[in-house]
């Protein structure tokens, strides 16, 4: 297994700053700046004026109620909505200092970088050693050996090699869901990417399989950056590093919604000591 | 295993079967109705098998499916054979494939994958569906107006006509299947950087390359049959042509027709001959299709 290159940054229930030193100073460079962030699908504004920081190696979870546009923001990041006919976005991003939606900028080349795992486990239809190799594959890489070896370091990454060694050329729609779903996290790491985003990945899961991609996350972030988007509070507060809540904003007169960014901050602050009432509120149960 | 059991005293009896009355009467009845038919759709296939094989076994042979030239209808059953039908039934219908089956694959990744709702892919899709229902002979009096007038008879221009019958086939097969490929296999595919060629090329296709197959062998194994198209633009000779491109040409079908027209003995034997081949053909074809599907489904499930 691989070893943390570093110590990684303190976690929930551990003393969050040295005495007299502001948490911030300790916080790793951004990866994603996004700034006044507002999407649209059609004339419907999912949501408002996101305007969030993204550290690196850092585990950033994104959580609120269904509706909220947590999994549209995370969408934004490496460009998938681009996909959706009628999705516009304003705002800006930029990802270690490059705008991502500046019109030089390929969404191919972005998401080469920034890799996606689904909230279904989406193997294609080939076998599990194919489905892993896939990325390389189109990205040049031909070599047997150079293959062979991504593939075996990327299902180790994944916790799944050794379930699956034995039956490599088998098709990658045998396995139960959560092989399935770590088939698709090291098919997502097999292209070395940058940032991992997370669409809601355990949430067909039963618990063991959900908290073996838990620690998988935290194996793999001292190589990874990772946003997840969880409705799993629990999950949010054992994995993440930082949590961003965001809520539903009802227009009462011109009967429209729209998701906001209610608050972003460490994920022990966001539990235990939330600024706003309406976080207070969703993370204690009592959703307003 | 009994459906009704009584669980213990005191307790009331527990009764799993259907309860009598309209609801089992509807159940029997549609029972009934679904099996009838079942058997009647049977009936017409089984006598025409039946018949066909009947009737063609006996005319059946290693000369009979190799041996040329089609001799004279007057002439008896023992002389010549079938060979240069069952060749230019391959060329023909070999070479409007080569020309129907990517044309039409094309076509229907086009349809699914990048024309969406625009209005050229609507009216694609419109004009191929119209094209599914034109009667196979005016697809042949097309090719006779078009090429046969300039350029003649030849086997080129009965694969057209064939080609032009298979086309819409293997679009709206092509297009069902892409249909089914799931988005999120493409969402996948897009995740990890690939450009829109490359999902449809590595992942689309290849998911529904089964259904593809399957589609495309069976407008072969159609166009193969069909006589209409081939009585106008290849003319129906009686020797081997192995030059598509020029001259006029035969095929099983069309010789079944001229055959089965004339009033001798050995016309008709040659007729049913000739349709049984042509039967094992299709059958041919289809059971390859069925492998290929098979083969190339073999991660799907």
């Amino acid at each position: 297994m691989d070893q943390p290159e570093y110590e990684v940054l303190p976690k929930l229930h551990v003393p969050q700053t040295a005495v007299g030193v502001p948490a911030e100073s300790f916080a790793s460079p951004a990866v994603f700046n996004v700034d006044g962030v507002s999407v649209y699908y059609g004339s419907f504004r999912a949501v408002t004026n996101v305007s969030l920081t993204i550290h690196e190696n850092e585990i950033t979870a994104f959580i609120g109620p269904s509706g909220c546009g947590k999994t549209t923001v995370l969408r934004t990041l490496n460009r998938m909505n681009d996909l959706i006919p009628g999705a516009r976005m304003e705002g800006k991003i930029h990802y270690r200092g490059a705008g991502l939606y500046d019109t030089a900028v390929s969404p191919t080349a972005v998401r080469r970088r920034i890799g996606m795992v689904f909230q279904k486990a989406n193997p294609f239809p080939k076998s599990i050693y194919d489905n892993v190799a896939y990325g390389p594959r189109i990205n040049g890489i031909r070599g047997k050996g150079q293959l062979d070896e991504i593939v075996e370091r990327s299902l180790r990454q994944a916790a799944l090699w050794d379930e699956v060694k034995d039956r490599l050329n088998k098709s990658g729609l045998g396995l139960s869901g959560g092989q399935a779903q770590r088939l698709c996290i090291a098919r997502a790491l097999a292209v070395k990417p940058d940032v991992v985003l997370m669409d809601e990945p355990c949430s067909a899961l039963d618990p063991i399989a959900t908290g073996r991609i838990e620690d998988l996350m935290q194996e793999i972030k001292s190589k990874y950056t990772i946003v997840i988007v969880t409705h799993n509070m629990q999950q949010a507060t054992r994995v993440s590093d930082r949590t961003a809540f965001y809520s539903v904003l009802r227009d009462e007169k011109s009967e429209t919604r729209t998701g906001v960014l209610v608050e972003y901050d460490r994920t022990v602050n966001i539990f235990e000591n939330p600024k706003d009432d309406r976080t207070q509120a969703y993370v204690t149960g009592r959703i307003g | 295993m009994a459906a009704t059991a009584n669980p213990g005293p005191g307790q009331p009896t527990v009764d799993l079967r259907e309860p009598a009355g309209w609801r089992r009467t509807k159940n029997q009845f549609a029972t009934i109705v679904m099996w009838a038919a079942f058997v009647i759709t049977l009936i017409p296939l089984v006598l025409v098998l039946y018949t066909v094989i009947q009737k063609g076994a006996s005319a059946i042979s290693w000369q009979f499916l190799t041996g040329g030239p089609i001799p004279p209808n007057v002439l008896p059953l023992g002389v010549g054979g079938m060979g240069p039908a069952v060749i230019g039934t391959l060329e023909i219908t070999g070479l409007a494939a080569l020309m129907a089956i990517p044309l039409g694959v094309l076509g229907g990744v086009y349809l699914n994958e990048y024309g969406g709702t625009s209005w050229l892919a609507q009216l694609l899709a419109f004009l191929s569906d119209v094209m599914t229902g034109v009667p196979s002979i005016v697809m042949g009096l097309f090719i006779f107006t078009i090429w046969i007038l300039h350029f003649g008879y030849s086997g080129v221009a009965g694969a057209f006509a064939l080609a032009c019958l298979m086309l819409p086939i293997v679009i709206r097969s092509t297009f069902e299947m892409l249909r089914l490929v799931p988005d999120s296999l493409r969402q996948g595919s897009y995740a990890l950087g690939a450009t829109k060629a490359r999902v449809t090329v590595t992942v689309v296709l290849p998911a529904a390359i089964g259904g593809i197959v399957s589609g495309s062998l069976l407008a072969v194994a159609r166009a193969a049959g069909e006589t209409a198209p081939l009585l106008f633009t290849i003319l129906t000779v009686e020797a081997t042509n192995t030059n598509i491109f020029s001259g006029a040409n035969t095929a099983l079908s069309t010789q079944i027709f001229v055959n089965a027209t004339s009033p001798y003995v050995g016309a008709e034997s040659r007729a049913w001959g000739s349709a049984l081949a042509l039967i094992a053909m299709a059958f041919i074809l289809i059971i390859i299709a069925r492998v290929v599907t098979a083969r190339f489904t073999r991660y799907t499930r």
